[in-house]
Order: C-alpha cells, then sequence, then structure tokens
C-alpha cells in the first residue's frame, strides 16, 4: 500500500488541502462552476476581485486570443461588496474548499473599508490584494509600481485581520523583489506572483486595437517562462510563502514552479479551456511526489538545483 | 439532470455541405436530451499545443436522437481545425450552454432571418416551432449560389449578393417586402447573422411592431459566464451590460444596444 502524500500546508492557522488553487478572475465568484468540477479536490477558490461598489468593466472587446495566450481588457467588472455578501457569500459557504476573497480598491481607505466588512462574515480563509489598481488619491499610479505606497497598503491592512493577507504583486516592474520583500517588512502572510503582463495586439486589417483599452492584461502558458523568473526571484529575495502563478497549463509546469520556491500555485486561464485543470494537476503533483519518494510536498518547494552564489540575482537583492 | 455537461464525444461524420460550410456531427446523448434551440456548444478543437488555446463557441445546429448537428464556416485556425475532423475523432465539448429562444409564447407565425451561416440555429429551431404547430417563413441571405445550405428549414425565400440565386440583394430587403405585403399579426422574428443585418432586423421589427429575438456571437474566453469576456450593452435597466455567453446568447432585440 503507497503512503500516504502529505499535500497539505498552512498559512497562519489556515489549513489548505493542497497546493492547487484557482486564480482570481478565472473562476467566477467561486459558485459558478461547481456542476463541472469537483471543487474539494483543489486548495481553494480566489474570487474574482471585488469592489466597493458594482463596477460594469470595461466596453468591449474584451478578450483577444493571440499565439498561447490571451489578452484581457474586463475592467474589473463584478457586482460589488454587497452583493457579493449577501448573495455569494451563502453559496460559497456551502463549498467543500476555501475562499479567498480578493480585493481591489481605488485608495488604501477603501481597501481597508472592504476588508473591514468582509471580517465580520463567516466563511472566508483569507484575502488576496489586487494591488494593480490606479490609487486615484495619489496622482493614479497603480499601488503596486510603488513600493512606499505598497508598503503603507499592506501595513494598513495587516493591522485588520488575523487571517491570512496575501499580496499579488504586478509583474510589471523592474525588480519584483523589491515589492515583496516590502509587503513582507509590511507584515502580509504570503505573495501572490504575480498578475497579468501588459501586452497588446493588433488587428492589422482595421488598424485597431484587439482590446479597447488599447493594452490588455496578457496571460496563458505564452507567460510561463516569465512568471517562473519573477517566481525564482522573489523566492531568493523572502521568507513568506509564494503562490506561483502564470500559465501554468499541465502537471509539469506546477511542479516547475514548486520547485523555483513556490509554496502553492494558482491556475488562471488554463481554467478556460479544462475547467477541470486544477484537480488534474493536484492529483498530478501527488503522482510525481509517489513516483519521486517524496513524502511531503514541502520537500519540493525551492528544490532547485541552482548555485545562486554566482548569478546575477545576487546583485538584486 | 445537469443542465451541462463536459464531455468527449466522438465524431460521425464531418463534410463540407456548401462552399466553405461544413456540417459536424458528433454523438452525445447527455446534451442532446437537454438540448435547447439557440443554445451553444464551447468546443475545444484540439488539445493545448496543437491548436489554438480557448474553446470556440457554436450554435446547436440540430439534434437527432443522440446526435448532434453543427453548421460553421471557416474564419479561422480553430474551424479550420474543426473542418478536418474525421469519423472516430474526438473532440472535447462543454454544453449545452447559454439561454434559448423562447417559442412557448401565443405568437402564431414564425419569421426566421438569417445571414449566411447564421442559418445555424435555426434547423432546430424549425423543428421545435414545428412540434408547436407555428406556421414558419424563413428569409435565409447568402453570398452566391454555392454557398447555400438550407436544409431542415421551411418556407425558405433566398436571396442572394450577387443575385447567382433568389433574390439579389440584402436578406433584410426580401424580409421588408414580405412584411409589406404579408400577415404580420400575432407574429415573431428569430434572426441570427452578421451585425449590420440584425441591426436592420432590429429596425423593421420595431417599424412594424414585431417581437424580436436575436442570437448574438462574441469573442468569449469562457463560455460560462466567469471571465466577464463577452459583454452586449443593454438598453435600459440597472447593469449596463448582459454577458453573451450566460445571459444570452439569444436576447430581445429592444433590450440591446448593437454597435
Amino acid at each position: 500500500m503507497p503512503l500516504r502524500i502529505r499535500t497539505s500546508f498552512k498559512i497562519r492557522n489556515v489549513e489548505f488541502r493542497n497546493r492547487v488553487f484557482v486564480a482570481s478572475g478565472t473562476f467566477g465568484y467561486g459558485d459558478e462552476l461547481s456542476d463541472i468540477v469537483n471543487l474539494s479536490n483543489i486548495g481553494g477558490i480566489f474570487t474574482k476581485s471585488i469592489t466597493m461598489r458594482p463596477r460594469a468593466g470595461n466596453i468591449p472587446p474584451r478578450i483577444a486570443e493571440t499565439s498561447h495566450g490571451v489578452l484581457n481588457s474586463i475592467g474589473l467588472a463584478n457586482i460589488g461588496l454587497s452583493a457579493f455578501i449577501n448573495n455569494k457569500l451563502p453559496v460559497l459557504r456551502k463549498i467543500d474548499t476555501k475562499i479567498i476573497v480578493n480585493i481591489a480598491g481605488n485608495c488604501i481607505e477603501e481597501y481597508c473599508e472592504i476588508l473591514t466588512k468582509l471580517e465580520d462574515e463567516e466563511g472566508i480563509s483569507g484575502y488576496e490584494i489586487n494591488v494593480s489598481c490606479p490609487n486615484v488619491k495619489e496622482g493614479g499610479v497603480n499601488f503596486g509600481m510603488e513600493q512606499e505606497m505598497l508598503f503603507k497598503l499592506t501595513s494598513e491592512l495587516r493591522k485588520l485581520t488575523e487571517k491570512p493577507l496575501i499580496i499579488k504583486l504586478t509583474p510589471n516592474v523592474t525588480y519584483i523583489s523589491k515589492f515583496a520583500r516590502a509587503v513582507e517588512m509590511a507584515g502580509a502572510d504570503a505573495i501572490s506572483v504575480a498578475n497579468s503582463y501588459i501586452g497588446m495586439a493588433v488587428d492589422i486589417k482595421t488598424r485597431k486595437p484587439k482590446v479597447s483599452t488599447v493594452t490588455g492584461g496578457f496571460s496563458g502558458p505564452a507567460i510561463k517562462p516569465l512568471a517562473l523568473a519573477k517566481v525564482y526571484e522573489v523566492a531568493n529575495a523572502v521568507k513568506i510563502p509564494i503562490f506561483g502563478i502564470g500559465g501554468i497549463s499541465c502537471t509539469d509546469d506546477a511542479i516547475e514552479f514548486l520547485i523555483v520556491g513556490a509554496s502553492a500555485v494558482q491556475i488562471g486561464t488554463m481554467n478556460f479551456v479544462n475547467p477541470n485543470i486544477s484537480e488534474e494537476i493536484a492529483r498530478g503533483i501527488e503522482e510525481y511526489a509517489e513516483k519521486n519518494n517524496i513524502l511531503d510536498i514541502s520537500e519540493l518547494i525551492g528544490s532547485i538545483k541552482a548555485d545562486i552564489r554566482n548569478s546575477v540575482l545576487r546583485n538584486w537583492i | 439532470m445537469k443542465s451541462r455537461v463536459h464531455k468527449i464525444c466522438e465524431v460521425i461524420s464531418c463534410n463540407e455541405i456548401a462552399e466553405n460550410t461544413f456540417l459536424l456531427k458528433f454523438i452525445c446523448p447527455d446534451i442532446a436530451q437537454i438540448a435547447k434551440p439557440g443554445q451553444f456548444l464551447n468546443i475545444l478543437v484540439s488539445n493545448y499545443g496543437t491548436g489554438p488555446l480557448l474553446r470556440r463557441p457554436f450554435s446547436i445546429s440540430n439534434v437527432d436522437n443522440d446526435k448532434i448537428e453543427l453548421i460553421f464556416s471557416v474564419v479561422g485556425s480553430g474551424t479550420k481545425i474543426l473542418s478536418q475532423k474525421r469519423t472516430g475523432n474526438e473532440i472535447d465539448v462543454i454544453g449545452p450552454l447559454g439561454n434559448h429562444f423562447s417559442i412557448d409564447d401565443s405568437f402564431e407565425a414564425a419569421f426566421i432571418v438569417a445571414g449566411g451561416v447564421g442559418i445555424a440555429p435555426f434547423p432546430f429551431l424549425t423543428s421545435k416551432l414545428k412540434e408547436k404547430n407555428k406556421t414558419i417563413k424563413t428569409f435565409a441571405g447568402f453570398r452566391n449560389a454555392k454557398s447555400i445550405y438550407i436544409k431542415g428549414l421551411v418556407n425558405v425565400l433566398l436571396s442572394t449578393d450577387d443575385g447567382s440565386q433568389g433574390f439579389k440583394g440584402k436578406v433584410t430587403e426580401l424580409f421588408v417586402e414580405e412584411l409589406k405585403d404579408g400577415k404580420k399579426a400575432k407574429a415573431k422574428i428569430f434572426a441570427c447573422g452578421p451585425v449590420a443585418m440584425l441591426k436592420e432586423v432590429g429596425r423593421v421589427a420595431k417599424d412594424f411592431g414585431i417581437l424580436c429575438e436575436v442570437s448574438l456571437e462574441n469573442y468569449m474566453a469562457c463560455g460560462l459566464g466567469v471571465c466577464q469576456g463577452c459583454p452586449v450593452e443593454l438598453s435600459n435597466g440597472n447593469a449596463k451590460y448582459a454577458l453573451v455567453c450566460k445571459d444570452g446568447p439569444v436576447f430581445d432585440i429592444n433590450n440591446i444596444i448593437l454597435h
């Protein structure tokens, strides 16, 4: 009889069943796909970004497929905090998986207000903070692109909750490790690395951009090597756990992220291709562990055999 | 019974039935039992790595016992791969998805207006309308005589852009002529085709005061209502947008604004 492989892990006092999650924005609020996906086989769901008020989202077109990737310009379309609490949370509480609510705001006070309201609700295992949003009070610079602002936002949110606080960084910066360190120092429990890359596509017949906002968020298998490098950089800069995200399309991809230092992975765009992919990858990681005599998936994390003493990375951190 | 399923299905046949127009048949009892006219399927045309990344949405053209039929044109790499499927090949299907045409209201006469491959949802609708003893008149416009395919449709008036068969001109012109002369009390229009055609049908429906449902297509990432990628602008109500995949693909023309 094969030994039971330990797949679970903890952040703060929350124990997650395994290390495969579905990424924010690719699984709705969490309840929509429960008829075709067995959610009890994954670590948890990151909800789509919730904002204070409902948002209609950007004008179409919002989606363009390019080679091995998807460009999107959704514009944080969502039902808003009240409808989420009243209509979605009661359903999510009945689902047998952990729910992590992704929060987006336009100023520090707004992020704080949303998190405070969610603190009163049962059934939430943690928060992921989308910092790829413009700070409207401070000239519209994205929170995730300015270290001091990011530090302040994280510190303020930290004061409000004992639950896992996860900051989702943007990869659209020169040295993501500096931002990772800022949020670690501010008290974050984990970091999601990373959000989508800024991308663009043009229709050569009409010479118009393929999404209405001209540039959009680029995701899917095309970004996997880029995201993997970001995870490796962050893993060498901080001690807190990392959720690796970016173009994971199969078990092997997920294992690469674990090897470079992610404690868990989030599956994004591939949920659109195969809604069952996350369960399949969770099972695939166990099979890999069994074949390689790994008793606890934690043995894999950061197990990359690279000599970083002479690497350029040393200069970054 | 589940309202939608995710299945690997066996292809029975795929043939070019008119110029650049294909009819693909596959077996799926689960979908066949629950599908309604107007609903669509989201199909992974090939495993990731051997074709496009995302699924492609297709209207259900007809249901024959446990078999599903799709009619589509080759417009890109996804439809190209689908058109090359052969007997015994497998396709990965999620569906049926979206809402459906409403055929239970009290109308007596159905006007079906289709442009090109916009005929796709109508053989299925026609068979259900017949079961309900509605009278049906179909207006179908094509590029030319070679691109015509009307199997499964009834009382068809044809138009072609080049006049190689039927009325020369737009299908909407043909339709307006009919409305000017014919009976239109207790009628309802069902339309599918290019946006310009749908807008014109909507205008005509308004002029003549006839109910009108249109089936839309859109770029989609998920087809399941989670990505928010396929909005259509609403003309009234609190929300600015509805989603074509979840709230549609069928809409009352008066409720939406087409661009």
